[in-house]
């Protein structure tokens, strides 16, 4: 019996292949029809693969004929954006993918909710067996381990994103909060999608052409402000995004101060994302004002990042220890002599743990 | 050594094991949510239980004749705030700033020497023992608001600076914090109110320092609550004076003890 894994991902092909072998629906059949006794197919818009045990391994052409949708294969061409990987090096394949180390956005979560439903549907219509039982719950475990084991998961690693959560720390709720954006460039654009993503809705846009403030008000569902009135917003919004291309100072300590009076408790996240900087150092000094420019959004977003990158080795680590677990408990029933030999076991598959045998 | 000492220190014991816990989960920087804290709390709050069950058998009064007993229901006091407090919150990182102040309070029972036997035996008055056990419990209150205070000033402190900790990601938004803070300081007022005014019914003698320094307790929460009433206090001026107020309440508190002892 061989364990094995087929497919492709962001790292190998380009979305148009992606899409080409995306699956459809009598793949799993077709799979099954060429020797996959037991079988899992993961479909995302990042990855497609095909987990399987059978008997033989089977050539990369047939499976990528199973998942092709429409056309002829052009097997020379398309067939290099597969990657196939075998017994231990799929079980640490699937575990590298359910932890989100395999993703585009490394760390990301929503990779183990997709795998957890491909093993559902997979177990539903009958094609898993012992094997790939305990590759995927296993894999639902090191996923967990990792993320709460390492800080892999956490922590922003865009501008916009580093934005929000901060955001969040200072005001909790983001529902209801008010925004206003000053200057309409497209880093303020993204800041504002990602706060509206979270739920603010009161969007106001501020710039020196009128036009553009319209322009970017419609598009984010927002209203304009004429720009000689958007010292006056600061009585009312939450949030400032200061983004124009003039080379004064617009906010200084001396023009928010009596603003500020009449604002009582109520905090100002001041987002300053324009070079030169359009609000002055100071204005983070005054109680209840937490300023950011461009600089420190990004070494906030680069510090996530590099301590992502540290947590790589953690995690891999992780996942090598349940690959050598997972391979003592399930080599032998694979035929695999090295496994045999330690274990001094039956090549027999072995029956399903009670624990084992709860579907996550 | 006697059983209740053994129970107070085996309750130390697991307050220093949360205490160990968190202290090693900020060196190494990478700050996990854990039961492990609220389970240690829990054990050393029961193992305080016992030890108060104890000592009131012996005494046959509540347990808070002496200095010693005053420390140890407060520590008491304060890990049952905590445990009412931290799950409705949601501020289970309250735990990692709760167990210090509790491991302080229990060592500082244990080494200096408070505990010292009364020499007249006393009868129970009930208005006695509740006017002192709801003012214990209303500077557990405090002693929690503190914590919210102490943990809203460490938040505050990383965005103003930039400087992002892992701790930061787990702390609660500041609003959560300055809400929960208020409330205890609230809940902290009315039971020292009530524990104030039942004083005057205990229909023994009272000395008049005892008097003014538990009104000068009263005036300092009232004056915070009152800033905080008319927002002339920012959130982080509250969050401050929360933590400054919990420290002269409890140098008054032991003035108090002292002054009681030395009427």
């Amino acid at each position: 019996m061989k364990l094995f894994c087929i497919g492709l991902s962001h790292h190998t092909a380009q979305i148009e292949t992606r899409e080409r072998f995306a699956g459809h629906s009598r793949s799993e059949a077709m799979l099954r029809e060429r020797g996959c006794r037991e079988l899992v197919l993961l479909t995302t818009c990042n990855r497609v693969e095909v987990y399987s045990c059978a008997e033989k391994q089977l050539e990369t052409g047939d499976v990528a004929d199973c998942l092709r949708v429409g056309g002829e294969l052009s097997p020379e061409v398309e067939l290099r954006s597969f990657y196939r990987h075998q017994d231990r090096d799929c079980a640490r394949q699937f575990f590298r993918v359910t932890s989100g180390l395999d993703s585009m956005v490394v760390g990301e979560t929503e990779i183990l909710g997709q795998t957890k439903r491909a093993y559902e549907m997979a177990r539903a219509r009958g094609h898993t067996g012992p094997v790939l039982h305990r590759l995927c719950q296993r894999g639902f475990r090191v996923a967990k381990e990792v993320r709460t084991a390492t800080e892999i998961t956490r922590g922003s690693v865009s501008v916009g994103s580093v934005a929000v959560d901060l955001a969040e720390k200072i005001f909790g709720d983001l529902r209801g909060r008010k925004v206003l954006v000053l200057g309409a460039g497209e880093t303020s654009e993204k800041t504002l999608r990602a706060l509206s993503s979270r739920g603010v809705s009161d969007l106001r846009v501020s710039n020196r052409s009128p036009q553009r403030a319209e322009d970017l008000a419609r598009a984010l569902d927002g209203i304009a402000v004429p720009f000689a009135l958007w010292l006056d917003q600061c009585r009312e919004i939450d949030i400032l995004i200061s983004s124009t291309s003039s080379a004064a100072q617009l906010l200084t300590p001396a023009l928010i101060a009596p603003i500020l009076r009449e604002r009582a408790d109520r905090p100002l996240f001041v987002i300053d994302i324009a070079v030169p900087r359009n609000v002055a150092p100071a204005l983070n000094d005054i109680d209840g004002v937490y300023l950011y420019d461009i600089d420190s959004l990004q070494s906030i977003a680069d510090e996530r990042m590099e301590m992502r990158r540290r947590q790589f080795t953690a995690a891999e680590e992780i996942i090598a220890q349940h690959v050598a677990r997972f391979w003592e408990q399930i080599g032998y029933s694979l035929g695999d002599d090295f496994a045999t030999q330690r274990s001094g076991r039956s090549a027999v598959a072995p029956d399903l743990s009670p624990s084992e045998s709860k579907a996550s | 050594m006697t059983v209740d000492r053994h129970l107070l220190i085996l309750s130390t014991i697991f307050f220093f094991a949360a205490v160990v816990r968190s202290v090693i989960a900020l060196r190494a920087r990478v700050f996990r949510h854990s039961r492990f804290n609220f389970v240690m709390i829990a054990l050393g709050f029961a193992v305080q239980t016992m030890f108060l069950s104890v000592r009131g058998h012996a005494l046959g009064r509540c347990p808070i004749t002496n200095l010693f007993e005053v420390i140890v229901f407060l520590a008491w006091s304060i890990a049952l705030i905590y445990m009412l407090v931290g799950p409705a919150y949601r501020l289970s990182l309250m735990g990692v700033f709760t167990a210090p102040l509790v491991l302080l309070l229990q060592l500082f029972a244990l080494l200096a020497p408070v505990d010292t036997p009364h020499a007249i035996r006393v009868m129970p008055n009930p208005w006695l023992e509740f006017h002192a056990s709801i003012s214990i419990i209303a500077y557990g209150v405090f002693a929690l608001a503190c914590v919210a205070g102490a943990m809203y000033l460490v938040q505050e402190r990383q965005l103003k600076t930039h400087e992002l900790r892992s701790i930061f990601y787990h702390l609660p938004p500041l609003p959560t914090l300055f809400s929960a803070m208020t409330r205890l300081l609230w809940l902290g007022f009315a039971l020292y109110t009530a524990g104030l005014i039942s004083g005057f019914f205990t229909g023994e003698p009272v000395p008049w320092k005892k008097v003014v320094l538990a009104f000068a307790i009263w005036i300092l929460y009232g004056a915070i609550l009152q800033g905080r009433y008319l927002r002339s206090f920012t959130p982080r001026r509250i969050a401050a004076l929360c933590v400054g107020a919990f420290a002269a309440a409890l140098s008054l508190l032991w003035s108090i003890e002292f002054v009681a002892h030395h009427a």
